[in-house]
C-alpha cells in the first residue's frame, strides 16, 4: 500500500506528470462517451481513426509549440506573429510555385521542393526580423512580434495578388495528406522530424543549457561568457522556421494559400500548448516534451468537441472551460493548497495515531 | 560583423515592409488621387456636365477578401464605366467600417450624384444616411443589409433563403428521379450568424422538415476549405456509411469535404453513393460540377453592377424604384436529368426556375 502511495507520489512529482494527466483526462472523457473514439482501422489503404486525426491535425500546433517553447524560455515573452507568419510562408510558397498573379495552376514554374524551401526560409526571415528587434534592439517580445502579427498576413495577401492561389498539382498535397502507399499521414512524419532535430540540438549541444541560463538571468549568462543576444536571436529564428514549416503543411492540406485563414488564431494555441506543457511563461527552465503533449491535448479537445457534435460556435466556450480546469490544476497556488491539505490530513492522522485511539485512522 | 549582419537583416526587412507598404499605399493613393481628381472635376462640374454629362457615383466596397468580392467589384466597375455615361469613384474599405463611413462622408462632401454602399456592418448608419438625404444624394445599398436606417432608396442583393429552398426542391426532385427513398443529410454550415448561413440553413431545413429527411448533423465550417475538411473528417467517422447527402454552404467548404471523403474512401458525386450539394458556384466550383463531383451548385450572384446601373438610370429618369431587388440567381447541375424545379419562394410565390446543365462553356463564362 505504502509502496503504491510512494510511487504515486513520485510520479506526481515528475515534471511531465501534469501535462500527461491532462491529456489522459481529455481522452477519458471520450472513453466514457464512446469507446469507438479509440478505434483505429485501415480504411481505403490508410490509417483511419480519431486518434490518427489528433496526431495529424495537431501537427501544426506541435511544430509551432517547439519554436514557441524556446522563445518563451529565452525571453520570457511570446512570439504572437507565428500564425500570421504561417500564412505568409504559405503565400510565399504558392506564389513561387504558381508565379505571381496566377489564381490556379497545375504546372509549377519551379521545382516543388525549392518553392517549399522558399516558403520556410520566408518564415525564417520573419523569425530573424523578430529576433533582431528583441535581441538587439531590446524591444518587448510582444510589441516586437506585434509588427509581423499585423503585417505578415497582409504581405501574404499582396504576394498572392489579393486572391487564393491554388496549386492543383498532386504531389503538393502529399505533405498535408498522404503519400500514396504510405498509410500514415505525412504531417506526422514532418512533426517527428522537427521535434527530433530540435531535441537533438538541445541535447547534443549546450544550446538547451544556454537558453535556460539566458532565460533565467540574461545578464548573469552574459557575464559568464554566453552571448545572450545571439542565443535569443537564434530562438526567434528557429521559431520563425517552425512557423514556416507549419505554414507549408497547412497550405498543403488545402493545396492553396488562403491568406485570410491559414494559421488564424494559431498563435494562441501555440502559447497555450507551452503553458499546458507546464512551462513557466516567465522564461527559464523549459520542457519541450511538455509543450508537445500540450499541443496534442489542445487538438484532442478540438477533435473531441467535433466528435461530440458540439456546434462550432459553442466549442470555444467548452474549450475555455476545459482549459480553465487544466490551468487551475497546474497553478502553483492550487498545488500548494492541495499539498497543505494532504499534509494537514497527514498530521491529523499522525496525531490521532499517537494519541493511541487508533479508531478513525483508516 | 554580427552587428553588421543584424543591421543588414533589419534593413532588408524594413525595406521589404516598406516596399509592400508602398505597394499597398500607392494603390490607395491612386484611389484617393482619383477621388480627389474627381472631386476637382466635380468642382468644375458645371463646365464638365454641360459637355460630357457624366453621372458621378461613389462606391464604398467592403474589401477584397474573396473571389466573390472581386467579381462584385468588377461587375460594378464595368457597369459604371465612362463610356456608359458614369464617373465611378471606387473606395476599397479593407473591411474597416470606420473607413467606410469616412468614404461615404467624403462622397457627400464632394457632392456626387449617387452613392452605392456594400455595408461592412449592418448598424450605425442612420447619421451618415441622414446627411446624405439632406444633401439630396440617393443611396443604394448592395449585397449586405442596413438594419438601423431606412434612409436609402433601394437595396440589391441575394435572397439566401431562396438558395436554400431551391437546393431542397432540387434534392426532392432528384431523389424521386433517382429512386432515392431515404435521405440522411450532413450539413456543413457557413460562418454562424452570417445572412448566407441563416438563409441557406432555413431554406433547406424547411424542405427537410416537410419531407421527413433526416439531418444527421449540422456544424460550421466557417466558409473555409480547412473548416470543411476537418468537419467532414469528423463526420466520416461519426456517421460512417449512414449518410447519403452532404450539403456545404459554399464552394470552399465543398472542396475540403471532397478531400476528406477521398481520404475516407467515400464515393460521392454523380457516380457515387453520396450527393454533394454546394452554394456560391464560383468558377472552381463549377469545374467540380462539370467533372461530376458536385451534383448541384446554387449560385450566389455577385454581379450587382447591372442591377445598380438599372436602378440609377430609373432614378435619373424620375421613376420610382423597388425598395428591395433580389437578383436573379442561376442553379447549376451536373446531370441532364432535370430541366427545372418548382418551389414556393420566400416571398410566398410559386416559381419554376430552370436548371443549367454545366458545360465547359458555362465554366469559362463564370466569375
Amino acid at each position: 500500500m505504502s509502496v503504491l502511495r510512494n510511487s504515486l507520489q513520485r510520479a506526481t512529482r515528475q515534471k511531465l506528470f501534469l501535462p500527461i494527466f491532462c491529456m489522459v483526462l481529455v481522452l477519458l472523457i471520450n472513453l466514457m462517451k464512446s469507446a469507438s473514439f479509440f478505434s483505429i482501422a485501415i480504411n481505403n489503404g490508410v490509417l483511419y481513426g480519431r486518434l490518427i486525426d489528433i496526431l495529424n491535425r495537431g501537427s501544426e500546433i506541435a511544430i509551432l509549440a517547439v519554436g514557441q517553447t524556446l522563445v518563451v524560455a529565452v525571453s520570457a515573452g511570446t512570439d504572437i506573429s507565428v500564425g500570421s507568419v504561417m500564412s505568409l510562408s504559405a503565400c510565399g510558397c504558392c506564389t513561387l510555385l504558381a508565379g505571381y498573379g496566377v489564381n490556379s495552376t497545375s504546372t509549377l514554374v519551379m521545382p516543388m521542393a525549392l518553392g517549399m524551401l522558399g516558403g520556410v526560409l520566408l518564415g525564417g526571415l520573419c523569425g530573424a526580423f523578430n529576433g533582431v528587434l528583441v535581441a538587439n534592439l531590446k524591444i518587448q517580445p510582444m510589441v516586437a512580434t506585434l509588427i509581423l502579427f499585423t503585417a505578415a498576413r497582409a504581405i501574404g495577401l499582396l504576394l498572392c495578388d489579393n486572391q487564393i492561389t491554388y496549386i492543383r498539382y498532386d504531389p503538393y498535397k502529399y505533405l498535408g495528406n498522404f503519400i500514396p502507399g504510405i498509410p500514415i499521414p505525412t504531417a506526422i512524419f514532418v512533426t517527428i522530424a522537427v521535434i527530433s532535430v530540435a531535441a537533438l540540438f538541445l541535447r547534443k549541444t549546450s544550446l538547451g543549457l544556454y537558453i535556460q541560463s539566458v532565460g533565467v538571468n540574461s545578464r548573469a549568462a552574459h557575464i559568464s561568457g554566453i552571448n545572450s543576444g545571439w542565443i535569443c536571436f537564434l530562438c526567434y529564428l528557429i521559431c520563425g522556421l517552425c512557423s514556416g514549416i507549419a505554414g507549408i503543411v497547412a497550405s498543403s492540406r488545402i493545396y492553396s494559400a488562403d491568406s485570410n485563414n491559414i494559421g488564424l488564431n494559431f498563435e494562441l494555441d501555440a502559447i497555450l500548448a507551452v503553458a499546458l506543457g507546464g512551462n513557466s511563461l516567465a522564461g527559464g527552465k523549459f520542457t519541450l516534451a511538455g509543450s508537445i503533449i500540450g499541443a496534442y491535448t489542445i487538438q484532442a479537445i478540438t477533435t473531441t468537441l467535433l466528435a461530440m457534435g458540439v456546434s462550432t460556435d459553442q466549442a470555444p466556450v467548452v474549450k475555455a472551460i476545459i482549459v480553465v480546469i487544466i490551468v487551475v490544476v497546474q497553478a502553483p497556488v492550487f498545488r500548494d493548497w492541495i499539498g497543505n491539505r494532504s499534509a494537514r490530513k497527514l498530521t491529523i492522522a499522525k496525531v490521532a495515531a499517537e494519541s493511541g485511539s487508533g479508531e478513525g485512522v483508516a | 560583423m554580427k552587428k553588421f549582419l543584424a543591421f543588414a537583416m533589419s534593413l532588408a526587412m524594413v525595406f521589404s515592409l516598406a516596399a509592400c507598404n508602398s505597394g499597398g499605399s500607392s494603390a490607395s493613393n491612386a484611389s484617393e488621387d482619383s477621388t480627389s481628381a474627381a472631386g476637382s472635376s466635380e468642382a468644375g462640374a458645371p463646365a464638365g456636365s454641360s459637355g460630357g454629362d457624366l453621372i458621378t457615383v461613389g462606391f464604398a466596397q467592403v474589401g477584397h477578401e474573396s473571389d466573390w468580392r472581386t467579381a462584385s467589384t468588377n461587375s460594378v466597375q464595368a457597369a459604371f464605366s465612362k463610356d456608359k455615361g458614369f464617373d465611378l469613384q471606387f473606395v476599397d474599405c479593407d473591411n474597416n467600417s470606420a473607413k467606410q463611413l469616412e468614404a461615404v462622408r467624403n462622397f457627400i462632401q464632394q457632392g456626387v450624384d449617387y452613392i452605392v454602399i456594400d455595408p461592412i456592418v449592418s448598424t450605425g448608419w442612420d447619421t451618415v444616411l441622414t446627411e446624405a438625404q439632406s444633401a439630396g444624394i440617393p443611396v443604394i445599398v448592395i449585397d449586405r443589409t442596413i438594419d438601423d436606417s431606412d434612409k436609402y432608396v433601394s437595396w440589391v442583393g441575394s435572397e439566401f433563403t431562396n438558395e436554400g429552398l431551391a437546393a431542397g426542391a432540387w434534392l426532392k426532385a432528384y431523389a424521386e428521379k433517382k429512386g432515392i427513398k431515404e435521405i440522411n443529410a450532413l450539413v456543413i454550415e457557413g460562418t454562424t450568424g452570417s445572412s448566407a448561413q441563416i438563409g441557406r440553413t432555413n431554406g433547406f431545413k424547411k424542405y427537410a422538415d416537410a419531407n421527413g429527411w433526416k439531418i444527421l448533423d449540422s456544424q460550421s465550417g466557417n466558409f473555409t476549405q480547412d473548416g470543411g475538411q476537418s468537419v467532414m473528417e469528423s463526420y466520416c467517422k461519426s456517421y460512417q456509411g449512414k449518410f447519403n447527402v452532404v450539403v456545404c454552404q459554399n464552394d470552399n467548404e465543398a472542396f475540403g469535404a471532397e478531400d476528406a471523403m477521398n481520404a475516407a474512401g467515400v464515393k460521392y458525386g454523380i457516380d457515387g453513393d453520396v450527393v454533394l450539394i454546394s452554394f456560391d458556384a464560383c468558377k472552381a466550383g463549377l469545374k467540380e460540377v462539370l467533372s461530376g463531383k458536385i451534383n448541384a451548385d446554387f449560385q450566389c450572384n455577385p454581379l450587382q453592377g447591372p442591377f445598380c446601373a438599372d436602378i440609377i438610370s430609373k432614378l435619373a429618369a424620375g421613376q420610382t424604384v423597388e425598395k428591395k431587388t433580389y437578383m436573379k440567381e442561376p442553379w447549376y447541375v451536373s446531370e441532364d436529368v432535370l430541366t427545372d424545379i418548382s418551389y414556393t419562394n420566400n416571398a410566398g410565390n410559386d416559381v419554376t426556375e430552370p436548371l443549367i446543365h454545366v458545360t465547359q462553356d458555362v465554366v469559362d463564362k463564370a466569375y
